[in-house]
């Protein structure tokens, strides 16, 4: 909403996130010249990598889309002031979820014999496909209401059992993809059975881009609409800012963070079932690569905002995808990107804190001082 | 705290100081908050600064303390210049502060709140010790409150009495205090401010009030200094002026309350019945011990009590913000849980106290704060989709009525200043077409006469108009002046009821004490 007053609050909003990035950069560059690489030549290489051609963009977006989605699970919480972490966990649970439904639908077992392998159930894809997006959001969603249940009624912090409901989802999947539903194939890296090639979700006509990055724009702008515009948002927002003001306006604050824990985790949940069905074709411990943990950046660098949070996860996305090259060219180690991240990160979380220090950004008041009211009819005064 | 530099030593002395204040001005920006003032608390007085809010009290006593840097002027200190940059500086020339709002921390006990008030360079602390000295201050201070108490569990006036405690710990010799009876009960004032009085008779405090209130000005202070719009508008000995007199050089004309008005209603009907109700504190500890109580249509139900019997759970109960934990709520006869679909459907509103805390999303903007009641019905919204038009077009409308002073409707609230948060809640509660209900809860507090008076009126119009309202007020003067009806509650129980038009005070009194 920027109104003839507000457009100082607007710009506000985006020159220090920007200005916040330059500085991380410059920190990133002084890392780069102590160990010994050129910060210039690093930059160039990382533009390179994450935007400079299509083809190398094409890389940037396939990490973008598990990242929009599971930044909305610690996004839409935020909403509510709840600080949900449990993303990779949700992930985790979405895309173990979406791997047995779609080996259910795909052989009518989680663990096909051959013969079944050879002549799969001729399910149309695209209602295996269905199912699998159901399963991930279903299970990926319960496994964040669990957190938000334990804080509504038992005043667990959401923080903590969201962490800890991590290690339990990962913990999890490899037990599963270990023994109940390994694939005996699976030598150096236990897996479960793989989709059949028809079944998987395919790439976007012309590119290299599976349908992950759709899903991850329309539930960012899903997510978005929500907060700002129906009342469920305005309830959560209201909630979220002050709980007993909500409770004096009768607005239901248990099913409220049921609900928006569970939407949360239902997006990671998808992003879970994007890795399994559009890039890994079966669940191992490729799952957690970071994709949750990227998703909490993300969602805080955006400042909890779904429409930023879509090209803050490009960025990271970008990030991501140029360590390869980083390592080849500039001989510096594949974890230089993970530092890169983190002191983005931090100083994106600093820079929060400089809202409303710069006069410039100020609103300026409308009103005019009032004169001194009249005598005896005067208008009450605050 | 703990850093203080050893010149941080009050100067112990056993006469208070004199203070003098010389053509001191504070600019914010372009606005004059304070202009070329100057006063002189003599040694051994009880000194009052009066003034409507934003008269410029608050800052005077703020660029005193070294809070505020002045625009202009000086601080004498038995008429030395002394330079005053922070609140340790003001403690050096022996100047203690009591704040309109608490400052101990909650989750600590009172002992430890008046260890950690100290401005001594302390690591290591002998709790035995610091127990043993605390005793005995406990003993010779005029007023006691337990000291292994965490201060969440205080009621108002404890903590408020704690505060002047911490000053008289540190051997303030000049105490500031800003407006510290807005919390409390007139009884529990008097006892306060008797307590102090003695003390400065002795010789051994000089005080400085802020305040509002009229009849402890009369009844304490020795001397008054009148601000107005930041000016200096007079001065002078309390046995020598009026109230009239003060009033006028306060408000600049002479200004009666507005005299309510009230209909006699003809048909009422019973809508607020409460039967047998228990509720906790957040403590466990049992704080409402099964109350009844009926509000009629077109009733003002005052519950008076001194702060901390009960009241505030009681309320909130009834407001949705604590479960009870036995009893009953009916609302026009039917059983009430205050779901949001029970209060539009029997049209509940409150004003709960300290809107800030209980009523507002302060990041949120006035208008969003304006339509807390009506965003998901229509105009406000179709279906589940908001129309933020019909939001701001209300909340424009609501601004002029109310008169509601914000830069813009997109302003957050809590950038507002407190009387206008104030208002922004009255604009959303009293506007609705139809009000069934009415819960107060202290809807003046630490608000100035016209806002006082603007409240009333509507709270009387709303009465006059069919509304049942029960008030509970910390305020006796509010309670006999707007109730019907007047009910005492203390240690959780109702322990008193009278018509007002045959309210006997002395009983009230007694019954709010506990006898």
């Amino acid at each position: 909403m920027i109104s003839g007053q507000n457009w100082r609050r607007t710009l506000e909003s985006f020159v220090i996130p920007f200005g916040a990035i330059l500085v991380g950069l410059l920190f990133f560059g002084v890392f780069c010249a102590l160990v010994g690489a050129n910060p210039v030549g690093v930059y160039a290489s990382i533009w390179k990598a994450a935007f400079g051609t299509w083809s190398t963009f094409q890389n940037t977006l396939i990490r973008a889309a598990p990242l929009m989605l599971s930044s909305l699970c610690t996004a839409l919480p935020a909403q509510l002031g709840l600080v949900i972490i449990g993303n990779e966990g949700a992930l985790v649970m979405g895309g173990l979820g979406a791997i047995i439904t779609g080996l259910v639908f795909s052989f009518g077992s989680v663990l096909p014999a051959p013969e079944q392998i050879a002549a799969p159930l001729m399910t149309p894809p695209i209602v295996v496909q269905l199912a699998m997006a159901i399963a991930g959001i279903v299970v990926g969603g319960v496994w964040i209401a669990i957190a938000g249940a334990l804080r509504h009624y038992r005043g667990v912090n959401e923080t903590i059992s969201s962490l800890l409901l991590n290690y339990i989802a990962i913990a999890l999947l490899n037990h599963l993809v270990g023994g109940p539903i390994r694939d005996p194939g699976s030598l150096n890296k236990p897996s479960s059975f793989a989709l059949p090639e028809v079944n998987m979700l395919g790439d976007i006509p012309g590119t290299r881009v599976h349908w992950g990055l759709l899903f991850g724009l329309v539930a960012s702008v899903i997510a978005y609409v929500l907060i700002r515009r129906t009342t469920f948002g305005f309830a959560a927002r209201t909630a979220g800012g002050n709980i007993r003001a909500a409770r004096i306006a009768g607005l239901p604050v248990g099913k409220l963070t049921l609900m928006i824990c569970f939407l949360g985790g239902a997006c990671a949940g998808l992003a879970g079932m994007v890795e399994v069905a559009a890039v890994q074709a079966s669940a191992n411990e490729s799952l957690n690569v970071g994709y949750g943990y990227g998703g909490i950046l993300v969602a805080f660098a955006a400042r909890q905002n779904p429409l930023a949070a879509i090209f803050i996860s490009l960025l990271v996305g970008g990030i991501l995808a140029s360590g390869g090259i980083l390592q080849r060219t500039h001989n510096l180690p594949d974890a230089t990107v993970l530092v890169f991240q983190g002191i983005i990160f931090l100083v994106v979380l600093y820079s929060d804190s400089l809202y409303g220090r710069f006069k410039f950004f100020r609103e300026t008041p409308v009103y005019e001082v009032p004169p001194a009211p009249p005598t005896s009819t005067a208008a009450p005064t605050v | 705290m703990t850093t203080a530099p050893a010149t941080a030593e009050p100067i112990k002395c056993d006469r208070p100081p004199e203070l003098k204040v010389v053509g001191m001005s504070k600019h914010f920006g372009s606005l004059v908050a304070l202009d070329n003032v100057s006063m002189t608390l003599k040694p051994g007085t009880f000194h009052a600064l009066l003034g409507e809010n934003g008269a410029g009290k608050s800052t005077l006593v703020k660029c005193i303390m070294g809070f505020y840097t002045p625009t202009a002027g000086e601080v004498l200190i038995d008429d030395q210049p002394a330079k005053i940059v922070n609140p340790r500086d003001a403690h050096h020339y022996g100047i203690g502060m009591v704040y309109q709002h608490f400052t101990s921390v909650p989750a600590m006990t009172v002992a430890e709140n008046l260890v950690l008030s100290r401005y001594d360079r302390t690591n290591l602390i002998n709790w035995k010790r610091e127990m043993e000295a605390l005793e005995a201050f406990m003993q010779s201070s005029p007023f006691q409150v337990p000291l292994d108490l965490p201060i969440a569990q205080l009621a108002a006036g404890q903590k408020q009495k704690l505060e002047i405690l911490k000053q008289l710990y540190l051997h303030s010799r000049i105490l500031i205090l800003d407006e510290p009876t807005s919390v409390l009960t007139p009884g529990e004032a008097d006892e306060v401010l008797g307590l102090l009085r003695e003390q400065v008779t002795a010789g051994q405090l000089s005080v400085l009030l802020i305040s509002h209130k009229f009849r402890e000005v009369m009844a304490f202070v020795d001397e008054v200094t009148i601000l107005r719009k930041g000016k200096f508008a007079g001065h002078g000995l309390v046995k020598d002026l009026t109230v009239a007199d003060m009033s006028e050089m306060m408000m600049g004309e002479k200004k009666e309350p507005t005299p309510v008005h009230k209909i006699i209603q003809e048909q009422t009907k019973p809508v607020l019945e409460v039967r047998n109700l228990h509720a906790n504190k957040d403590n466990g500890v049992e704080a409402v011990k099964g109350v009844n109580l009926t509000v009629h249509s077109g009733e003002i139900v005052g519950i008076a009590g001194i702060s901390g019997n009960g009241q505030r759970e009681f309320v909130e109960v009834l407001a949705g913000q604590r479960e009870a934990t036995s009893g009953e709520v009916l609302v026009n006869g039917e059983p009430y849980g205050a779901t949001r679909a029970e209060m539009y459907k029997h049209k509940v509103f409150a004003l709960p106290e300290e809107p800030l805390r209980n009523a507002c999303v302060p990041h949120m903007s006035v208008a969003e704060n304006m339509a807390l009641r009506t965003f998901d019905r229509p105009p406000q919204a179709k279906g589940f989709i908001l129309v933020w038009r019909a939001i701001r077009d209300m909340a424009s409308g609501l601004i002029k009525q109310f008169a509601v002073k914000t830069p813009s409707p997109e302003t957050p609230v809590g950038n507002l200043s407190g009387g206008n948060v104030q208002r922004t809640v009255l604009a959303r509660e009293l506007s609705a077409d139809h009000i069934e209900l009415l819960i107060a809860a202290n809807p003046c507090f630490g608000l100035d006469f016209n806002a006082v008076d603007f409240i009333h009126t509507q709270i009387v119009n709303a009465r006059n108009r069919g509304v049942a309202v029960l008030l509970v007020s910390e305020d006796l003067d509010e309670l006999l002046k707007l109730s019907d009806r007047i009910i005492v509650i203390s240690d959780g129980q109702f322990v008193y009821e009278s018509a007002i038009a045959n309210a006997d005070f002395a009983a009230i009194g007694r019954s709010m004490a506990g006898h």
